[in-house]
C-alpha cells in the first residue's frame, strides 16, 4: 500500500491497487492546492496493471497524513457536488410542472 | 527594520493577480494556430509572491459552486457546473462512462438457432440490448454465485418463421421476462436426482416489492435483432447480470456524455458597418448579431456565445485582432445521454457517489 522510507515520514509513495486516473487525478488535484504540500504527482507504472503510484511529499507533516486528509476534503467536495446538483434537479423539475400547469 | 520582497512592486496591489496573469488563471485562449495558456496552474504557492493564494478551501467552494439545470429530458439532462476543476468533472465523467453498473445480457443458452445469423453474433447483439432495471436492486453475481432472483435476470425467445411464408424480422420485443427464473434444465449425471435449473431462484421476481411496481423488460421494443428466413427459427434463454463499463461497453449506462467549457467571445474593438455584416456572415454557429446604433452605422454584438464551436473562422483571415476567443476554465457544460435504464439526472448522482466510496475504501486502507 504505502511505501517510502521508514524514518522520513514527509516523503512518501502510496500504490493504490484496482485504481485509474479517476481518482488518482482528482486527488493529485487537491494535493497540490493543499498548502502543506511541496511536491504531488501520480503515474501509472504500467497500462495492464490496475495500479497507481502517487508521490506525496510535503513541507513537514506526515505525508499519509495529509493524502488522508485530500481524500476526505474529496469526499466533502463530492457531498456537497451532489447535494447542489440534487438540489437543482428538484428546483428545475417544480418549476418545469409550474409551467406545465399553467399552459394547460 | 521592515522587509520588503523584491518582487513587492508598488503598481501591483498585494492578495490579488495582476489582470492578464487573472486572465491566464480563469481562461483558455484560443488563438489562430493554437489554444494557448491551456494548463491549469494547480500548485497552491505559483503565486505566493503576489501574495496570491492559489489553495483550495473546501468553505469556498462551497460558497462558489454552482449548478444549472438546462435541459432535462426522460434520458437526456444538459446542466452547467460552475465552479470546479476539471480534474473532477473528468473523474465524474469517466465513472459515469465505466463505472456506474446496468444489468445486461452475459449469458445466452441457445436451444435452436437455424437462422443464417452465427450463435456469437447472435449473443453479442443481444447483450447489447439496454434493459429496463434498477441495477441498484440487483447484486454482482460473482465467479462462485450461484444465480438466483437477486443477481439474474432471465429472458426467454422462441420465433419461428412460417414455411412459404415471408421473412421475418426479430425485434427485441420478441425476448420475454422470465419473473421465476430459467426454465431449461441441466443435465445431471445421476438420472433420479430432480434436475435442476440453470437458475435458483427462490421466489418469483415480480413478487419482490422493491420489482413489482416496475416490470422488468427491454428499453425499446423495436430494435432488430436479426431476420429470419421461412422455416428457420431460434430458441433461447438470455441471462442478464449486473456489470460496469470497464468489463464491457454493454453495461456502460450512458449512450455517451461529454462535458465542454463554456466558450467565451469578446470584441476586444468595436466591429462596425460593413465590417460588422463579413463578421455575422462568417460564422457558422451565429454567434454575432449586428446591431443598429443610430446614424445608419451598425455594430457587432455577441449575442450567443454559448453556441460557439470555437471553429476559429472568425480570427482567421482580417480582423482577427479584434475578438478574443476564450473559454472558461471552471465552467463546464456537462451532457449526459442516459441509455434508460436509470434517468440521466440519478445516473451522474450515483457517478458522484462511486467516487466518495472510492475515498473511503482508501481511507480505510490508510488507516
Amino acid at each position: 500500500m504505502e511505501h517510502g522510507s521508514l524514518t522520513d515520514s514527509k516523503n512518501s509513495t502510496f500504490c493504490l491497487m484496482d485504481e485509474d486516473h479517476t481518482l488518482a487525478n482528482s486527488v493529485r488535484f487537491l494535493l497540490n492546492k493543499d498548502p502543506r504540500v511541496e511536491f504531488c504527482g501520480y503515474s501509472i507504472p504500467h497500462p495492464s496493471e490496475n495500479k497507481v503510484n502517487i508521490r506525496v511529499q510535503t513541507t513537514g507533516d506526515s505525508a499519509k497524513d495529509v493524502l488522508k486528509e485530500s481524500f476526505q476534503d474529496l469526499i466533502f467536495l463530492c457531498q456537497h457536488v451532489r447535494s447542489t446538483f440534487e438540489k437543482s434537479v428538484a428546483d428545475f423539475k417544480s418549476t418545469q410542472s409550474r409551467q406545465e400547469m399553467n399552459g394547460a | 527594520m521592515s522587509e520588503t520582497a523584491s518582487l513587492n512592486m508598488q503598481d501591483i496591489p498585494q492578495g490579488q493577480l495582476p489582470e492578464h496573469i487573472e486572465l491566464q488563471r480563469a481562461r483558455v485562449f484560443c488563438k489562430a494556430d493554437a489554444p494557448v495558456h491551456t494548463e491549469d496552474v494547480e500548485y497552491s504557492g505559483a503565486y505566493a509572491a503576489v501574495g496570491f493564494d492559489n489553495s483550495l478551501q473546501v468553505d469556498d467552494f462551497r460558497r462558489d459552486f454552482r449548478v444549472e439545470i438546462k435541459n432535462l429530458s426522460m434520458d437526456d439532462i444538459e446542466f452547467d457546473m460552475i465552479g470546479i476543476d476539471a480534474s473532477l468533472a473528468n473523474a465524474f465523467r469517466r465513472i459515469l462512462i465505466a463505472e456506474v453498473p446496468t444489468m445486461a445480457i452475459e449469458k445466452v443458452l441457445i436451444v435452436n438457432n437455424t437462422s443464417v445469423m452465427a450463435d456469437e453474433i447472435l449473443s453479442h447483439r443481444l447483450g447489447l440490448l439496454p434493459i429496463e432495471a434498477d441495477p441498484r436492486l440487483f447484486d454482482f453475481l460473482s465467479e462462485n454465485d450461484t444465480p438466483n432472483e437477486r443477481n439474474t435476470i432471465v429472458f426467454k425467445m422462441e420465433v419461428h418463421c412460417k414455411k412459404r411464408g415471408p421473412r421475418l424480422t426479430v425485434k427485441s420485443d420478441q425476448l420475454k421476462w422470465l419473473p421465476n427464473g430459467s426454465e431449461l434444465l441441466m443435465e445431471s449425471p445421476n438420472p433420479s436426482t430432480k434436475p435442476r435449473s440453470f437458475t435458483s431462484f427462490s421466489c418469483s421476481q415480480a413478487s419482490l416489492p422493491q420489482i413489482s411496481g416496475r416490470p422488468i423488460g427491454m428499453k425499446h421494443l423495436d430494435i432488430i435483432i436479426t431476420q429470419l428466413g421461412p422455416g428457420q427459427s431460434i430458441e433461447l434463454e438470455a441471462h442478464a447480470v449486473k456489470g460496469t463499463g470497464k468489463v464491457h461497453a454493454k453495461w456502460s449506462p450512458v449512450g455517451t456524455t461529454w462535458y465542454r467549457m463554456l466558450p467565451e467571445v469578446k470584441l476586444l474593438k468595436e466591429v462596425r458597418g460593413n465590417d460588422a455584416e463579413k463578421l455575422v456572415k462568417k460564422c457558422p454557429r451565429k454567434v454575432f448579431d449586428v446591431e443598429d446604433v443610430g446614424h445608419a452605422m451598425k455594430k457587432a454584438v455577441v449575442s450567443r456565445p454559448r453556441d460557439c464551436t470555437l471553429c476559429r473562422e472568425c480570427i482567421s483571415g482580417a480582423g482577427e485582432e479584434n475578438i478574443a476567443l476564450r473559454r472558461v476554465r471552471d465552467h463546464f457544460i456537462f451532457t449526459v445521454e442516459s441509455t434508460g435504464a436509470l434517468p440521466a439526472e440519478v445516473l451522474f448522482t450515483e457517478a458522484v457517489k462511486i467516487l466518495e466510496e472510492k475515498c473511503e475504501r482508501v481511507i480505510s486502507e490508510l488507516s
